[in-house]
């Protein structure tokens, strides 16, 4: 089995899905001839020539036509080049892309992904290093994918582009490479929706998603020796994994959450609402969230103090276990 | 050294005057019973629109925006479409919607707030209409791009405003179009305002018709109260559009009625404006054609006017009497499957 990165888990997959069916495009800047700035789309222009399209430099458009692409047949899988571009196409996502199987009742639909970079961590320009994700959460009609690792990657993007609704697949732009990992080959999908185990314990429940995901395990490393912690990764923020989180909570009464989102509305404060509505009097400590501020992400010679780290992630652990 | 390295021009089309008369050698190969056809849609839409005006004051109908004044663009431009092409409209469109198959009770449905009104028939291609100003012409080129694609012998025409000239969604879709040679033809219907935002306020451009030039696609304004010049320059777009050539198409009207049922039209312009258009009557125009041609005459007018008017009724109660839907209706098409 290959060891491969997520970039090159994404390149695989959608490798594999458009030779299985011929109706998956490919759209975007820089995605053809380039390969993508990120090189995420390299070769499959050269493969399936006729079905990878670069295009002008206009998000809007790129989603508005993929809008009519996917209603005509086909299913495109649109790249929006950094997730601060993908605000250009905000309207066109949430006014039509989510609205228009409900609005058509039905008669169309628009099966199609959006890939976008998201997070910070690669010493970029400013709107390079962003969290958006729950501008999306927050609207009906779509589904909102982010792997953490690349096995991951490949399984979600399949099921994504499979899926008969719009997907916002997110990729952690600074684990694009910096995680190796036996991808196999061989066709395979992890449902959207379903949260992964990374692994368990008994003593706590850190949830988080994305590349917070590799702060996370390192936390929980570094406090083995006294606390039992059980890792979950969401994989798909919408729909949230609900049954899988109250599990959790259920069998360790405790709760950390992390993400590098803003704080006020992130995905922790909606977290932390359905755990209070369902598993309220299992908790033993009130829930912890490490997050990132309220604040603009800084430029590059100043982020590492946004960003969630491995050690404030521990220090919340520590609070709520001592609590 | 400074030279011109490009220039352009923008034509206007005009073929029916206000008197019924008809530049004959501009007139489109189009017979008298297409000419009987074209002039009924129109009635059908004035018609149609007055009884939703009726309905809207009496509390049975919501917000509504008429086409009053408008109806050769509507109609001209929908009428040239052939069956297998298709239609992404706005919400000034009801015309050319019903025109291409959409029930009338439906129609009058969907502007009540029944969201069941907006689901086209499997037959029918037409998209649902849009209310966000210039942005379905992205999904109309999209879609277009898509037909050509699976090499289909089809077209999309997308209507819209003269706001939707400023909008960047439009001027994207007119790009994109230009590049992928998508077979699409924009339909604009200058009616002059954009609820209150008049022409010289929207753009500095002379005419609307030469946004089209920036994306390097044609574009052309008509006489937007003269079928035959709407009907010709869309027939003409529809060809073009199957090169692989996208076409813009200006349609100067007016809007004689307010913005919609929410508007008061008095605030911001005269009388007197509203007065010098109704001179220049689309249907009247082509009655006088009709009549000078002596395929019309007076008996025809009232018979033809006493039909559409049980139809419209019809359709009407029909109307009226669909049951609201379930509450379990809106949960279930947020995605596949519903939302549970």
């Amino acid at each position: 089995m290959a060891k491969l990165n997520m970039v090159e888990a994404i390149n695989l997959a959608l490798k594999q899905e458009m030779k299985k069916d011929k109706t998956i495009l490919i759209i975007g800047e820089d995605v053809g001839v380039d390969g993508g700035v990120f090189r995420v789309t390299e070769g499959l222009l050269k493969l399936y020539p006729g079905r990878v399209f670069d295009t002008p430099l206009a998000e809007s458009a790129i989603v508005g036509t993929s809008i009519g692409l996917a209603c005509s047949g086909f299913k495109p899988v649109a790249e929006i080049q950094f997730e601060g571009f993908t605000l250009s196409a905000f309207d066109q996502i949430v006014n039509h892309a989510a609205r228009i199987r409900n609005r058509s009742r039905g008669r169309f639909t628009v099966p199609m992904v959006i890939r976008s970079p998201i997070g910070g961590g690669i010493k970029a320009l400013e709107h390079h290093s962003d969290s958006p994700e729950t501008y999306y959460v927050h609207t009906p009609g779509i589904k909102v994918v982010i792997p953490a690792t690349p096995y991951d990657a490949k399984g979600l993007l399949i099921s994504a582009i499979r899926d008969p609704d719009p997907v916002i697949f997110f990729e952690p732009k600074r684990i694009y490479r910096a995680i190796k990992q036996e991808v196999p080959e061989k066709e395979y999908s992890i449902p959207l929706g379903k949260a992964r185990l990374v692994q368990e314990g008994t003593d706590l429940t850190l949830i988080s998603y994305g590349a917070t995901v590799r702060e996370c395990e390192q936390a929980a490393e570094l406090l083995k020796d006294h606390v039992s912690i059980e890792i979950i990764d969401l994989r798909t923020l919408s729909p949230l994994d609900t049954e899988t989180i109250l599990a959790s909570v259920q069998k360790t009464g405790r709760v950390v959450i992390a993400h590098e989102a803003q704080r006020t509305l992130g995905m922790a404060s909606e977290i932390i609402a359905r755990i209070q509505e369902q598993a309220l009097l299992y908790l033993k400590a009130p829930i912890e969230r490490v997050t990132g501020y309220d604040i603009i992400v800084p430029l590059p010679k100043l982020e590492e103090w946004y960003f969630v780290d491995e050690k404030r992630i521990a220090e919340a652990i520590e609070k709520v276990m001592n609590f | 050294m400074i030279k011109t390295i490009q220039s352009f021009t923008i034509e206007r089309i005009e073929i029916l005057n206000e008197k019924g008369e008809a530049e004959k050698k501009l007139l489109p190969k189009i017979s008298e019973k297409q000419i009987l056809e074209m002039y009924r849609w129109m009635h059908i839409t004035r018609t149609f629109d007055k009884k939703a005006l009726a309905l809207q004051r009496t509390g049975r109908l919501g917000t509504y925006a008429s086409m009053l004044g408008q109806e050769a663009a509507i109609i001209g431009s929908a009428y040239a479409l052939r069956k297998q092409d298709w239609l992404f409209p706005s919400f000034r469109y009801s015309g050319g919607m019903l025109l291409r198959g959409i029930p009338m009770d439906k129609l009058y449905s969907y502007w009540g707030g029944d969201e069941r009104g907006a689901k086209p028939p499997e037959h029918v291609n037409v998209f649902p209409l849009c209310i966000t100003v210039g942005e379905q012409p992205l999904h109309a080129t999209g879609y277009a791009w898509g037909l050509k694609l699976k090499k289909q012998n089809a077209i999309v025409l997308t209507d819209f405003g003269d706001g939707a000239t400023s909008t960047g969604d439009l001027n994207e879709a007119l790009n994109f179009a230009g590049v992928f040679q998508a077979p699409v033809v924009f339909l604009c219907q200058n009616n002059q305002f954009a609820i209150s935002i008049s022409q010289e306020k929207q753009t500095a451009a002379k005419t609307l018709a030469q946004k089209a030039i920036a994306a390097g696609i044609k574009g052309v304004q008509v006489d937007g109260n003269d079928i035959f010049a709407v009907y010709k320059a869309t027939q003409d777009a529809i060809a073009d559009a199957l090169k692989g050539k996208p076409t813009f198409i200006e349609c100067y009207t007016y809007r004689i009625s307010d913005h919609t049922t929410s508007d008061d039209a008095t605030k911001y312009r005269s009388e007197k404006e509203v007065q010098e258009w109704k001179k220049k009557d689309p249907i009247q125009r082509l009655k006088f054609y009709m009549e000078k041609k002596k395929i019309w005459n007076e008996k025809k007018e009232q018979a033809l006017q006493k039909e559409i008017e049980l139809l419209v009724d019809k359709a009407g109660k029909s109307y009226e009497a669909i049951p609201r839907a379930p509450r379990e209706d809106i949960f279930k098409y947020t995605i596949a499957g519903g939302v549970k």
